[in-house]
């Protein structure tokens, strides 16, 4: 494990992860604030033996995606907002088809055009399919330049385990923000990886087929519930941190850039004597609802701050229902919240 | 008397009742392909890209690995394809709703940017899974459910030549109009698909072959009717030939 220390942006260690962990094709279209990944890969790609395109939309790269992904490759797309709407076709149909592709949205404000400022306003696209059909993404959201270089290369052998796309949800905050980063080197991608399913052409094997379409009477509904059984084993990735939960009286949710921005006014009040803690789910699916009814069955009142209108509070509300309620405070879209604006809220709702 | 083998399903071909219409040049245009695939040693290491409409079963009859694209989308999943699998032989079966229509900037871009596969373009001038509706290459006068009244050019526009239109992008090496209403336009159809697929197996560039053919029942047509309408109203708007050949072969306009 040969370990470097850089000073990179977030979008940067995205792309310095992906390659790091194996990736052999990307797709993407241009589209702020998310345009240093594309940039940056189509030199470094090529220069690894890989291959870039820049695709004539957001709905071709991502059905670019579909193609190398059912051809076992390590393959990523990345966009902002209305771009991963124009994705969600054939996001839906990977899922249906089983393919494994790692998808990344570094979410900007909308809904429409909305404007280039960091949001979490696709929480729910994120995490309650975004395309048509029943099926599940697992999302990953990192909050620091170094947790999207690590997260990245989990998202690579989380596709691959489940074979299901993977989300990486980001924000402007975290692709545009510079940091220190280790990066480091995982273990080479296996050549037997996706052997027993992926396309190579069928020499000296049957054919392979790899599709969406079940038409005979049962033969959806089959699926389906094979989809589900594995979006339920999907409970075995849930990551979340918990900080100063313990003896917290107050517990603030919050994922993401938001999460790490309320972890310092966390820290901060904590230094003022206030029993608060920090609960961030790192999986937004699957979410780490089992781990927030324990702290809600401790006694624990709960405060969501999302830089939205209200979206993952919904998640919490849901985890902590049989004990708790969750107050609510949305963040406006398009602007950078600093810890003291944060500090306001919990402040409040701790005094209720 | 003795048995004598003169003509057997090309081996890439499963022994299964075809779904197609009667007199639906679906069943020709697979045979064709499925030939080419044998008889030029393509079969295992062929990933064909299965698009929508009737043809979507493809992988029901020929047996090679097979990935379905959603609706027009066919030409850049086969780019996914090709990029993350160069040494496969890949190719697209599209009809004319899902290529010209849907997925008009998908085939363009594809062929634009010179990528290394084949599209093999079924072209009916109608909707045929749908249930007969308008398509881009529908031809005017043509009554279709969604133009009961023929289409109208001032109202819907005009057929499109995808043949000629493809000739004009960069990255494409071969384009041609073959028909499969006779015999010996389906031997021409042949030798069209076989240049095609040798032109990737030379890594030239993009090959597209469009076929023209029937749609009996959207049509309203007997299987006989429908031939001949290829003939009389098809051919003089959707001409017959090699619109572009940059291997030097000749032919090309």
């Amino acid at each position: 494990m040969s370990e470097k220390r850089m000073f990179i942006k977030g979008n940067e260690a995205i792309a310095y992860g992906a390659l790091a962990a194996g990736l052999r094709c990307y797709f993407g279209y241009p589209i702020t604030p998310q345009n240093d990944i594309p940039e940056f890969l189509s030199k470094a790609l090529p220069d690894a033996g890989g291959e870039f395109v820049q695709a004539e939309s957001e709905v071709a790269s991502a059905n670019m995606l579909l193609g190398a992904a059912a051809c076992g490759v390590r393959a990523m797309t990345t966009s902002s907002s209305p771009g991963i709407s124009l994705m969600q076709e054939a996001i839906s149909y990977m899922a249906g088809s089983e393919l494994p592709g790692v998808i990344v949205n570094m979410n900007r404000g909308g809904p429409g055009l909305g404007d280039i400022g960091p949001s979490q306003g696709d929480y729910f696209q994120s995490t309650k399919g975004g395309g048509h059909g029943d099926y599940r993404l697992l999302v990953l959201s990192p909050s620091t330049c170094q947790e999207a270089y690590d997260l990245i290369i989990a998202a690579f052998d989380l596709a691959f385990k489940y074979r299901n796309p993977v989300l990486v949800l980001g924000d402007a905050i975290l692709g545009q923000m510079k940091e220190p980063v280790t990066t480091w080197k995982p273990e080479p991608v296996s050549p037997a990886e996706g052997g027993d399913w992926r396309l190579d052409g069928a020499s000296g094997r049957p054919k392979r087929l790899l599709k969406s379409l079940f038409l005979d009477e049962g033969e959806l509904a089959g699926q389906n519930l094979r989809l589900d059984a594995k979006y339920k084993s999907m409970q075995a990735e849930v990551r979340f941190e918990a900080y100063q939960t313990e003896d917290a009286e107050l517990v603030v949710v919050a994922h993401g850039s938001i999460g790490r921005i309320a972890k310092s006014a966390v820290r901060s009040l904590r230094a003022a004597g206030e029993k608060v803690g920090l609960f961030r789910p790192i999986t937004l699916y699957p979410f780490p609802t089992q781990a927030l009814a324990e702290l809600a069955a401790q006694g624990k009142r709960f405060l969501t701050i999302e830089h939205n209108m209200g979206q993952m509070v919904e998640d919490v509300r849901l985890a902590v229902r049989f004990h708790a309620d969750s107050g609510f405070h949305g963040l406006l879209p398009g602007n950078m919240p600093t810890p003291d604006e944060i500090e306001a809220p919990i402040r409040s709702a701790l005094s209720r | 008397m003795k048995d004598e083998l003169v003509f057997e399903r090309p081996s890439v071909m499963t022994d299964r009742g075809m779904h197609y219409c009667p007199g639906c040049h679906h069943g020709v245009a697979h045979r064709l392909v499925a030939e080419c695939l044998v008889e030029m040693g393509l079969v295992e290491k062929t990933i064909a890209v299965s698009a929508i409409g009737c043809s979507v079963f493809l992988y029901n009859y020929i047996s090679v690995d097979t990935v379905e694209a959603p609706h027009g989308r066919a030409p850049a999943v086969a780019t996914g394809v090709k990029r993350a699998r160069p040494d496969a032989f890949v190719f697209t079966y599209q009809g004319d709703g899902d290529l010209a229509s849907i997925g008009l900037a998908e085939i363009m871009h594809c062929a634009n940017r010179g990528e290394r596969l084949t599209v093999v373009f079924v072209n009916n001038t109608v909707y045929g899974m749908t249930g007969g509706q308008m398509a881009p290459t529908t031809l005017i006068g043509q009554k279709t459910t969604t133009c009961p009244g023929g289409r109208c050019q001032d109202r819907e526009g005009g057929p499109m030549n995808m043949a000629e239109i493809i000739a004009g992008l960069g990255g494409t090496v071969y384009s041609t109009r073959v028909a499969l209403d006779s015999v010996k336009h389906i031997v021409q159809a042949k030798k069209a698909i076989k240049k095609a697929f040798t032109i990737q197996e030379q890594d030239l560039g993009f090959g597209f072959v469009e076929l023209l053919a029937t749609c009996p029942t959207n049509w309203r047509m007997t299987p006989l009717q429908a031939n001949e309408r290829i003939a009389k109203e098809m051919i003089p708007v959707f001409p017959l030939g090699v619109f572009r050949d940059a291997t030097g072969e000749g032919g090309g306009k």
